[in-house]
């Protein structure tokens, strides 16, 4: 990652929802991600993917409990970590009933 | 044997062995592309992407419209897929630097990644797989869409089975060696269902999933008639089948004893039956039935046939033989009748249409691209010469379009004769009544107008609000609604009124069961497919308007469409009967009025 070197910020994160990362959760991670200029990198123990690949995090198969590092590298490293990971606090906003 | 059940659209029965157009298990024609067609693989893998997303925004704006944007979420997800960067730098690359058809990467990459979430070992994601694999098969579907070979390079006769056919595909299927087709999609008004009766190739549509039920070379019987499709039929069922066949053979011949009768009630009042067709060749059919005219020629094959722009010149040749067959019969062309989604090439509307039936279509889009609009029309303008032509719009729904459209027409007419170039001066302008608003100000229109010509297919959709493509609602879809039904007669009833000549060339015409009531609406101006100009003959052979008068009286009194069917089976039924007895062969009846 070359452009480490202008601003790189990480942050480690739980899985909490349910059903782990899948389809939905991915598509709201990389949503978001992909509104940020930094390049985004989601490392699971020693695999590292981009987070703007939707099919790259799926085959991550982050379950329940699965720690995960999210790292951005560019001008909005830090805005983009923050939002990240807030997002994968809240449980990626899934409704709890949501077969209403 | 296994039957299958799904809906009749065009009458006759089909016995052959089965060719599958397979969506599920494509073979890929090739692994590798030559290298200078490396650009031209890569514009293809980006029009089927393209495809394939708006194919899927579609679903999600659908199921979240219905179910909640929840369900929607799903196929927000596939279409993140389909512009993964990641995902799509592996296909470029392996176009760009393995040169990979298009088909080989997509399937390698997709497949990659499937095989991948498969063995995280998590039940749940790796259902995910499987979204994978339906990407793959529908960006596959697209890409060999086009090479669908197998329909235009048929050798024997089979049965044509299909998840659905394109009317494009449905249009180049040859009389010769398709016995017939079934499709899992589709509704009874749908075009490949009116492309199926126009070719008069006997077919059943949405039937649902039963490909996987089929293996290529099964023997089949398709009953266009009932709606039914039997797989590997045991042998007395096929010995039946085969009676039913030699039977409407029969029927045939006896219907053509009818050709050279006059169509006429027997009050003795002369009604005209003219033709619906789509492909100058079913002239021949039309001459053979003895066809007043060409009551509508649907010019869209042009069209759907071509990647390009038919030119004036295709135009011309077509429409010119056409109006040369009938010999002076004559021809109403209806003006491009499609929507912009089924017309990739034109610069179409800017965002996707969210429904298209209620979108650029028809006269909109021609009055949208007026000189592909004046191609068009100088083509026809110029086939006026050599025959009985007239010039139709569909779709007319305000006064200003007719006037715009008129007045397109005049300016192609000023090309023409400043090029001295001939053509009938006082060619008649009609327009199709198909919008429940025009029949609301029919009385306005008909000043601007030579003629009208009823087109059921859509006024019934647009009246009762229901899609006929939608196998949910399709049932809604009445042609004798009893709200159809009264839109008919004012439209009918004003026609009359201002002396102008009114046909019905919608799909309804042609059902024989309609004949009676229409022709005690008033209606004498049928156009109907070329394979039920007999069927209708005889039926309006057999009664006189005073029957026809109290069917309609009894018809407006009913509330459903269920009541004025059931009503109208049983009458056409009775009168039919009624005349045979009074008359058994039918070449000496006649006199009785």
């Amino acid at each position: 990652m070359k452009s480490m070197s202008e601003q790189s910020t990480s942050k480690e994160v739980v899985i909490t929802n349910p059903q782990g990362l899948h389809a939905r959760p991915a598509h709201a991670f990389v949503t978001l991600a992909s509104q940020f200029e930094s390049q985004i990198e989601v490392i699971k123990s020693d695999e590292s993917v981009n987070g703007k690949s939707i099919l790259s995090i799926l085959t991550l198969g982050a379950s329940q409990g699965t720690k995960l590092q999210i790292r951005a590298s560019g001008i909005d490293a830090a805005e983009a970590v923050i939002a990240l990971t807030e997002l994968v606090e809240q449980g990626f906003d899934e409704v709890e009933t949501e077969a209403s | 044997m296994k039957t299958l059940y799904g809906i009749p659209v065009s009458p006759n029965v089909a016995i052959g062995e089965a060719l599958i157009i397979d969506n599920e298990r494509f073979r890929i024609p090739q692994r590798f592309v030559v290298h200078d067609a490396v650009e031209d693989e890569l514009d293809r893998l980006n029009a089927a992407l393209a495809a394939v997303s708006s194919e899927i925004a579609g679903n999600r704006d659908l199921i979240s419209d219905r179910i909640g944007p929840q369900y929607g979420a799903i196929f927000a997800a596939h279409l993140q897929m389909l512009s993964d960067p990641q995902l799509l730098d592996e296909l470029r690359g392996h176009i760009i630097n393995q040169q990979y058809s298009p088909e080989y990467a997509v399937s390698l990459t997709l497949r990659r990644y499937a095989k991948v979430i498969q063995d995280l070992g998590d039940g749940y994601l790796a259902e995910r797989a499987d979204d994978l694999f339906d990407l793959e098969r529908s960006l596959l579907a697209n890409l060999l869409g086009r090479r669908r070979e197998e329909l235009s390079h048929l050798a024997a006769p089979v049965i044509v089975l299909a998840h659905d056919l394109t009317p494009s595909e449905t249009a180049s299927l040859s009389k010769r060696f398709v016995l017939g087709f079934a499709t899992e999609v589709g509704g009874a008004g749908g075009h490949t269902a009116i492309v199926a009766k126009g070719l008069e190739i006997p077919a059943v549509v949405g039937l649902g999933r039963f490909l996987l039920e089929v293996s290529g070379g099964d023997m089949l019987i398709v009953d266009g008639e009932q709606g039914v499709v039997i797989v590997r039929p045991d042998e007395e069922t096929l010995v039946r089948y085969r009676e039913v066949v030699a039977r409407r053979k029969d029927d045939v011949r006896i219907l053509s004893t009818l050709r050279d009768l006059p169509a006429e009630t027997l009050d003795k009042q002369t009604v005209r039956i003219y033709a619906n067709i789509e492909f100058p060749s079913e002239v021949t059919v039309c001459r053979e039935r003895g066809a007043d005219g060409v009551g509508l020629y649907r010019t869209e094959f042009l069209y759907l046939s071509s990647d390009d722009e038919p030119s004036e010149e295709t135009h011309y040749s077509a429409y010119n033989d056409v109006v040369t067959a009938m010999d002076g019969k004559p021809v109403v062309f209806r003006t491009l009748d499609l929507g912009a989604d089924k017309l990739g090439r034109v610069p179409a509307a800017a965002q996707e249409e969210k429904n298209p039936f209620l979108g650029l279509r028809s006269i909109r889009l021609s009055l949208r691209h007026v000189t592909l609009f004046r191609v068009q029309l100088s083509a026809i303008l110029r086939a006026s010469s050599g025959g009985n032509v007239k010039v139709m719009f569909p779709m007319v729904t305000t006064l200003d379009e007719i006037r715009r459209a008129k007045m397109v027409l005049s300016d192609a007419m000023e090309d023409l004769e400043e090029k001295g170039i001939d053509f009938d001066r006082n060619i008649e302008v009609g327009m199709m009544v198909e919008v429940p608003a025009a029949v609301m100000m029919l009385d306005r229109f008909l000043p601007e107008v030579d003629f009208v010509s009823i087109g059921t297919n859509d006024l019934v959709q647009y009246a009762l609000a229901v899609d006929r493509t939608n196998q949910e609602v399709s049932d809604l879809y009445q042609e004798t609604d009893p709200a159809v039904l009264r839109l008919l007669k004012m439209t009918i009833d004003a026609a009359h009124e201002h002396g102008k000549m009114v046909s019905l060339c919608g799909q309804m015409s042609g059902n024989a069961h309609h004949t009676a009531l229409l022709l005690g609406m008033g209606l004498r101006d049928f156009s109907v497919p070329p394979a039920s100009i007999l069927e209708v003959k005889r039926v309006l052979r057999s009664v006189n308007l005073s029957d026809c008068e109290s069917i309609v009286a009894r018809a407006f009194e009913m509330e459903s469409a269920r009541e004025v069917d059931q009503f109208l089976r049983s009458e056409t039924k009775r009168l039919i009967r009624d005349h045979r007895k009074s008359s058994p062969i039918e070449k000496t009846v006649g006199g009785r009025g």
